[in-house]
């Protein structure tokens, strides 16, 4: 798992489903965590990148990571990490199938009037 | 643990549109009276509230992990989210009808994040091999080139090139023929893993939201995936786009009809 140091403090980060979080190394509970809703993966200098959310845009998380390249994996991961974007490619396939095949891929599964698979407009 | 509690405050009340919404009774901790609750279900996050009109939530419970299941209890149109775990409490509900009982325990079933990958990744794939096939010719007795016609290269040559015109495939091929049934009661495949394609290129059904426990790998797992279909696929169009743009300026610049 790539460590990620902040820039006084090293933290081991880990990325579970839509939360980034962060311990001091040797421990096994983390310190906290960051919901990746609604937030904006920003590349910056050399080796870092932050994280800012929509509500306190001036507010950044920054991490430096030990190399360019682990920094371009983490900016990829973490910008694929939201539910919504995971919501987005969901819907995106969905049309893409639909439109090729002229049937719905989520019928075979029951799941095609689920609101949480329709256009924002059809939700709750 | 330290939580961005203005971030998660914000998804809670912005105004994107929830996945489930209403009136629950929650009961307490310590197992004493139950408390009516506006709960606001958005993606793997289930927010509630004192009020419908409170500006911040009382709590979010994570549903990552965890079981939903119908429950024995006193109060009417019970149910439960259960997570694994020493540690972990089990959250009892109690909805105000049969109806929206079941509509709490269909949405809250399906809201992880671990369920919403599932699914996508399963349409990625089934979106992999249609291209595939399109691109090849299926395998099957039949071989339709003449029922779609490829646009005329300005895009690249890929090996996932989509049509541009909507295709009917033939009815043999086994991508677009489906005959399996997901019944919504069958028991959970819990390896955790998507579908697969048989022999016959006829897919099995991905499996139910998972009902297992939380493993401690499972937490453990960082993430770091390559670039996905989707963005191969939105990075194409916008190709197409700006090109079909360019056309249109050039036209435009060009002598009058």
């Amino acid at each position: 798992l790539p460590r990620a140091p902040a820039v006084l403090k090293k933290r081991l980060v880990k990325l579970v489903v839509n939360f980034l979080f962060y311990f001091r190394t040797d421990e096994a509970e983390p310190i906290g965590a960051l919901l990746l809703e609604h937030c904006k993966i920003t590349k910056e200098e050399e080796n870092i990148f932050s994280i800012s959310f929509i509500e306190e845009p001036e507010r950044k998380y920054c991490f430096e990571c030990a190399t360019e390249e682990q920094c371009q994996e983490w900016v990829e991961a973490l910008r694929k990490a939201s539910y919504e974007f995971l919501r987005k490619s969901l819907i995106f396939y969905r049309n893409e199938i639909q439109k090729m095949t002229g049937k719905d891929p989520l019928e075979q599964y029951g799941i095609s009037e689920e609101a949480r698979f329709q256009l924002g407009a059809h939700r709750q | 643990m330290k939580l961005n509690e203005r971030s998660l405050a914000f998804y809670a009340t912005c105004d994107s549109p929830a996945d489930n919404s209403g009136f629950l009774y929650k009961r307490g901790e310590r197992h004493t009276a139950y408390h009516r609750r506006w709960f606001v279900l958005k993606g793997n996050m289930l927010f509630y509230f004192e009020e419908r009109d409170s500006r911040e939530p009382v709590g979010v419970i994570v549903l990552e992990g965890c079981n939903v299941e119908l429950c024995d209890s006193a109060e009417n149109f019970a149910f439960a989210i259960r997570f694994g775990g020493s540690k972990s409490r089990t959250y009892v509900l109690a909805a105000e009808s049969q109806a929206a009982m079941e509509s709490w325990v269909k949405s809250l079933s399906r809201a992880s994040f671990d369920y919403m990958r599932l699914v996508v990744r399963e349409l990625e794939k089934q979106l992999q091999e249609m291209s595939r096939g399109l691109a090849g010719g299926c395998g099957g007795s039949q071989d339709a080139p003449g029922l779609w016609k490829p646009k005329p290269s300005g895009l690249e040559q890929s090996r996932e090139r989509l049509p541009a015109l909507p295709a009917i495939l033939p009815k043999e091929n086994g991508c677009a023929v489906w005959n399996n049934a997901l019944g919504a009661d069958r028991p959970p495949d819990t390896s955790g893993c998507a579908g697969h394609m048989d022999e016959e290129g006829t897919p099995r059904p991905p499996p139910l939201p998972p009902r297992r426990r939380v493993s401690n790998g499972e937490a453990a797992r960082a993430v770091a995936e390559s670039p996905s279909t989707f963005c191969r696929l939105h990075e194409q169009y916008s190709r197409e786009v700006a090109r079909l743009r360019q056309d249109w300026q050039q036209r435009r610049r060009g002598p009058q009809p």
